[in-house]
C-alpha cells in the first residue's frame, strides 16, 4: 500500500512547555489521532521532534565530513513532527492529513514516499 | 472530411480519454493510445467512411493499440503486468465485444467522465493546474492551444500539465467518482475549475481582446456534459444557466472598434435571445428544487438582467435581494461589492458608496472595487475622489480594452 509522510510546520520559535494546558490539549489531541490510526492500520511510525535549533547538518565531499550547527533550510518555519502513514490512495491520505491538523492544531504537509 | 473528423475530436477525445484512463491506469497511455487511434481515423475513415459509432470505434482501437505496445514493451516489469492484466479481459482484434455493447456501456462511459471531471479538479491541485488539465484530458485541446488561451510561454504550460499529471501519478490520486460525503466539495471545485475557464474567455484578464471565445464555448461544452452526467445537481445546472446567460451578452459587449461597452450602455436587442431562453428554462428548473447554492443565485441575478428589457427596467430591488442570499451563503468581498451597485440604483450612490466601504481594507488591490468606486463617487458628485479612484483602477488594469474603457470615463468627469 502507498505510504506518506505527514509532517506539521510551525514557527521556528515554537516549543511546547508540557505544563500547560494548551500542551496538553493538544498531546491528548495527537495521542487520540495516534490511537485511531494504529487502530485503522494506517499507522507506521511517528514522532514530535526537538526544535529545529537543536539539529545538526553533516555534509560529505570527496570522504571528508563536516558539520553545521542548525538545521538544514534557517527558514521561518520548520518541521515539528512527522507521521509516516500507510493510505490506499491519495484522497484517504489528505483524509488523515486532515484529522492531523485538526489535532496538532497546524498546517501539515502530505508527501507519498516513492516506490 | 478534416471538418467532421476535427468535430468528432471535439465530441469525443475526452470521453474516451476518460474510458482508456480507467482501462489503462496511466494518464500518458491514454492520451497516446487515443492521438493514436485518431490518427488512424484520419487516415482510414475517408476510404471507409465514418463508423456508425465513432467514439467507440476511436476508443476500441486505442484500446488494441494500447494493448498491443504494452506487449511490445513488456520487458519492461511494471509494463509486462500491465500487459499481462489487460491480456485477461481484453478482447479479439478481429471480434470487440465492447463494440457490440456500447449501448449497454453507456453508463460505464459517463462515469469514466465524471472520474476524469473529478481527476482534473482534484483539489489537491492548483486552479492554474486544475484548469489545463481539464482542457487538455476532456477537452481535447493541445498544450499550445491552451497556453495561447492563457497567453502563457508554451513551455510553462507544458510544465504545468506535466507537473499536474506526475502529481496525481506520485500520489496515487484514485480514479473514482467521490463519496456522498466528499461530494458537495469536490463538486464545486469542478464547477469552480469550468467557470474559470469560462470567465477567462469572457474577459482575458490580460492581453489585447477582451473576449477568447474558444475559452468560453469550451467551459459551456463542459458545463452542457456536466449537466447531462449529473441531472441531479442543481449547481451544476445553475453553473450552465449563468454561463448562457452571461455568454447571450456577448453580442453587445464590445462595439464594432472593440471597444467595451458595460452592462447599463449595451444595446440590449443584440442579447442573443435563444441563449437567453435557455438559461431562464434552466433557472427555473433550479428553483423548483429548492436548494440554492452559490452558481444558482448567481444564475438568478444574470436573468433578472437578462429580464429588463432597457438598463432602467432592472428590477434592482430583487438583484440586492439576491446577493443577500449569495452574501449569506458566501460572505466574500466581492459579492458585497456587487451588491453595492445594486444598492447604488435602488438607494443612491451615497448608500451605494457606505455599502461598499464596509469591506474597502480587503479589496484594496482588486481592480473592479476601484472601478465600481470611482463610478459611484462620480455619481456621487464627488469628482476629485472620484479621478483619484478612476487613476487606482487604471493603475491595476492589465487588459487593454478594460484600461481604455476606464480611461475614457475618467476623461468625461
Amino acid at each position: 500500500m502507498p505510504q506518506y509522510l505527514l509532517s506539521v510546520w510551525h514557527d521556528d520559535t515554537f516549543e511546547p512547555d508540557f505544563s500547560t494546558p494548551d500542551a496538553q490539549r493538544l498531546a491528548a489531541q495527537v495521542g487520540a489521532f495516534n490511537d485511531d490510526l494504529q487502530k485503522a492500520g494506517a499507522w507506521v511510525f511517528a514522532a514530535g521532534l526537538h526544535p529545529a535549533s537543536s539539529a545538526t547538518v553533516v555534509r560529505s565531499s570527496g570522504g571528508d565530513v563536516s558539520m553545521t550547527d542548525g538545521p538544514y533550510a534557517e527558514t521561518k518555519e520548520q518541521m515539528g513532527g512527522f507521521w509516516v502513514i500507510e493510505a490506499a490512495d491519495l484522497d484517504s491520505a489528505l483524509q488523515w492529513a486532515g484529522q492531523a491538523a485538526t489535532a496538532c492544531e497546524g498546517p501539515v504537509e502530505v508527501r507519498p514516499a516513492q516506490g | 472530411m478534416t471538418d467532421a473528423l476535427e468535430d468528432i475530436f471535439r465530441r469525443e477525445a475526452g470521453r474516451c480519454t476518460a474510458t482508456l484512463i480507467r482501462v489503462l491506469g496511466d494518464i500518458d497511455l491514454a492520451e497516446d493510445a487515443v492521438a493514436e487511434a485518431f490518427a488512424i481515423a484520419a487516415e482510414h475513415w475517408p476510404a471507409t467512411g465514418i463508423p456508425p459509432n465513432p467514439g467507440g470505434w476511436i476508443t476500441t482501437t486505442a484500446r488494441n493499440r494500447a494493448i498491443d505496445r504494452l506487449r511490445r514493451e513488456s520487458t519492461r516489469g511494471e509494463r509486462h503486468l500491465a500487459a499481462h492484466r489487460l491480456h485477461t479481459d481484453s478482447m479479439d482484434a478481429d471480434h470487440n465485444p465492447e463494440l457490440d455493447r456500447l449501448d449497454e456501456l453507456a453508463g460505464v462511459v459517463a462515469d469514466d467522465q465524471l472520474r476524469l471531471m473529478f481527476l482534473c479538479a482534484h483539489p489537491a491541485l492548483a486552479a492554474d493546474a486544475q484548469v489545463a488539465l481539464t482542457l487538455r484530458l476532456l477537452g481535447g485541446l493541445e498544450t499550445n492551444e491552451i497556453a495561447r488561451a492563457f497567453l502563457v510561454p508554451e513551455a510553462t504550460m507544458a510544465q504545468r500539465i506535466v507537473r499536474a499529471k506526475r502529481k496525481l501519478h506520485d500520489n496515487h490520486a484514485s480514479y473514482r467518482i467521490p463519496r456522498a460525503a466528499e461530494l458537495p466539495d469536490r463538486l464545486h471545485a469542478v464547477l469552480a475549475a469550468i467557470y474559470l475557464i469560462y470567465t477567462e474567455g469572457h474577459t482575458a484578464t490580460s492581453g489585447q481582446g477582451l473576449t477568447r471565445t474558444d475559452l468560453s464555448t469550451e467551459a459551456i461544452r463542459l458545463g452542457r456534459t456536466l449537466v447531462e452526467l449529473m441531472r441531479d445537481e442543481p449547481e451544476a445546472i445553475g453553473l450552465l444557466a449563468l454561463m448562457l446567460l452571461t455568454e447571450s451578452r456577448r453580442p453587445a459587449r464590445g462595439d464594432a472598434s472593440g471597444t467595451m461597452v458595460r452592462l447599463a450602455d449595451q444595446d440590449r436587442s443584440h442579447w442573443n435571445r435563444t441563449l437567453i431562453a435557455e438559461g431562464h428554462e434552466l433557472v427555473r428548473a433550479c428553483l423548483r428544487r429548492n436548494q440554492p447554492g452559490p452558481f444558482q443565485i448567481q444564475a438568478a441575478i444574470a436573468a433578472v438582467h437578462a429580464d429588463a428589457r432597457t438598463a432602467d427596467a432592472t428590477d434592482w430591488s430583487q438583484i440586492i435581494t439576491l446577493y443577500d442570499q449569495l452574501f449569506a451563503l458566501r460572505p466574500h468581498p466581492v459579492v458585497a461589492l456587487n451588491r453595492s451597485v445594486a444598492v447604488a440604483e435602488v438607494h443612491g450612490a451615497a448608500e451605494g458608496l457606505a455599502a461598499l466601504e464596509v469591506d474597502a481594507a480587503t479589496l484594496d488591490n482588486y481592480q473592479p472595487y476601484h472601478a465600481t468606486r470611482a463610478d459611484l463617487l462620480a455619481r456621487a458628485g464627488r469628482r476629485g475622489e472620484a479621478i483619484d479612484a478612476y487613476d487606482r483602477a487604471i493603475g491595476l488594469t492589465t487588459n487593454a480594452v478594460e484600461r481604455d474603457f476606464l480611461r475614457r470615463q475618467r476623461a468625461a468627469l
